[in-house]
């Protein structure tokens, strides 16, 4: 279970995220919508405490992330930028990643084989192409067998192979119970990973529904995306 | 908990080639650099164990880089978002990476400085009389310039938390340990002596005090050592307190 309340960020002049609140509830996967610049990237940084929030609150099974014990082992996330050192293998970046987090060895080999980077394990991440590294991300977000995920845009720079992948991963974590929170840009694949929708435009949130109340009355679920946020699209707003 | 995050910080500084490099150019400079000093010292009066640490000079710039780099690194990869999702404690992260590389740098300077002191001694040139760690000071000063290499990298360390562009803060660190002595150091007699690098030059790595008509009074090699210790206590923890406001 996420928690926002009133989570509010700002950025100099831009407010990124103003007074956002909602919830995300496990059991399902929530798919987390908006147009670029929207705020999805800084609400995801906001509930990790890696920003700092201007007013408002995240929180994560009821407590801060910050005062998570073992965070890794509570919640699985992965975020919009490659986060490896180039020069560390994969095997080393999560071998240190287990270490921090109390997690057992035999955990990275596991969540390696998951990801099928088992044969690259041991070569510098810096050779990586974009999608081996979103798995070396998947594979640290599921490190910690956690029961709370954020992905920001997982399937960026993955195969149709590996969209699939994502897919069934993420249905099936849902299915397991856990709470899977997930942004992108790809209406249609959300239309076909997620159940619940959290959407929002220049930081504030648009709608709070289900992919079958969305999609109802529209002609399909991008239709409906499209009408939601045509007021709330920062970059081709037309002076009047 | 500061146990685990250290063997977090530990693989992590380990598995990095670079790590390696660093730290093996650093001890084989630091004792080339006291063998070539050493060869050509031809004068008794001089202070031999002095010379055959000459290297450090150098040397400790590469501890300080290294130190810059392992903070610097996190932020031009990206890793700072997964080190501090993996650790949100930002002063305990900060804590345990000093750690590991204090001690990874000491362990690193002291061998640079041992073998450099005894590689210079068993090659002194001119018939001079090789030091031994026997004698009054010299098992001092060895010992206080291998740790200044783990000083200097702390203060890098520090640096590049507060900094945390590679480039700026290497700047920063090459500036202050230094450039700023050439400036400020002979204009003003009474600072240059708490300048870093104449610290090392002329208060640790020395077994007697230095003294000459046109120099300062340079610290005692404890008073030097306590110096280093603060710069580097200083630029750690304005860096642990900036780590722990900052977005990451
Ligand atoms: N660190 C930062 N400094 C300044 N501005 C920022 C920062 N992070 C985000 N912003 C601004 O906040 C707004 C929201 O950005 P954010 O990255 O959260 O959007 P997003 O929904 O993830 O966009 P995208 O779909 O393109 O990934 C943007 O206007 C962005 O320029
Ligand atoms: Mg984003």
């Amino acid at each position: 279970m996420i928690e926002a309340r009133n989570l509010t960020r700002r950025y100099g002049p831009t407010v990124a995220v103003n007074a956002l609140s909602f919830d995300v509830r496990p059991g399902s996967v929530t798919g987390f919508l908006g147009p670029n610049g929207s705020g999805k990237s800084t609400t995801m940084r906001l509930i990790l405490g890696l920003d700092r929030p201007d007013a408002g609150r995240a929180r994560i099974g009821g407590r801060r992330y910050r005062d998570l014990r073992f965070p890794l082992r509570e919640v699985g996330a992965l975020l919009e930028a490659r986060a490896f050192h180039p020069g560390r293998s994969a095997r080393s970046h999560l071998t240190a990643m287990a270490a921090g987090n109390a997690i057992p060895r035999g955990r990275v080999d596991e969540v390696l084989d998951m990801v099928g980077l088992t044969s690259a394990a041991g070569r510098r991440a810096g050779k990586f192409s974009l999608g081996m590294g979103q798995r070396l991300g998947v594979a640290a977000a599921l490190l910690g067998d956690p029961a709370v995920l954020l992905l920001d845009e997982p399937v960026n720079g993955l195969d149709p192979e590996g969209v699939r992948w994502i897919r069934e991963l993420l249905k099936s974590l849902a299915a397991q119970g856990r709470t899977v929170f997930v942004s992108s840009h790809l209406i249609s694949e959300m239309a076909l990973t997620a159940e619940r929708l959290v959407v929002i435009g220049r930081g504030r949130l648009l709608a709070d529904t289900t992919v079958a109340e969305m999609s109802a009355g529209a002609a399909s679920l991008e239709d409906a995306f499209f009408r939601l946020t045509s007021e709330a699209v920062e970059y081709r707003e037309v002076p009047s | 908990m500061i146990a685990r995050v250290a063997r977090m910080e530990w693989i992590k500084l380990r598995s990095l080639r670079s790590t390696w490099w660093t730290l093996a150019v650093t001890v084989a400079g630091t004792v080339g650099i006291g063998v070539a000093v050493g060869r050509n010292s031809r004068d008794a009066a001089v202070d031999l164990t002095n010379n055959a640490l000459a290297g450090v000079v150098p040397g400790v710039l590469l501890a300080g880089i290294l130190g810059v780099l392992t903070m610097t690194g996190e932020y031009s990869s990206g890793t700072i978002r997964v080190t501090l999702a993996a650790v949100p404690r930002r002063s305990v992260l900060l804590a345990a990476k000093a750690a590991v590389f204090g001690v990874v740098a000491l362990i690193v300077g002291e061998v640079a400085s041992f073998v450099a002191f005894f590689a210079a001694s068993a090659n002194v040139g001119h018939g001079l009389a090789a030091p031994t760690l026997g004698q009054p000071g010299v098992l001092r000063a060895v010992v206080l310039t291998g740790a200044a290499f783990s000083l200097i990298g702390l203060l890098g360390l520090g640096l590049g938390a507060i900094v945390r562009h590679s480039a700026a803060a290497v700047g920063v660190l090459v500036a202050g340990v230094y450039v700023v002595v050439q400036v400020i150091g002979f204009l003003a007699h009474g600072v240059a002596a708490y300048m870093p690098i104449l610290i090392l030059a002329n208060s640790l790595s020395t077994t007697r005090p230095v003294a000459c008509t046109d120099c300062p009074q340079f610290l005692s090699a404890w008073a030097g050592l306590g110096m280093l210790s603060l710069y580097a206590a200083i630029a750690l923890a304005i860096g642990g307190w900036l780590l722990a406001r900052r977005d990451a």
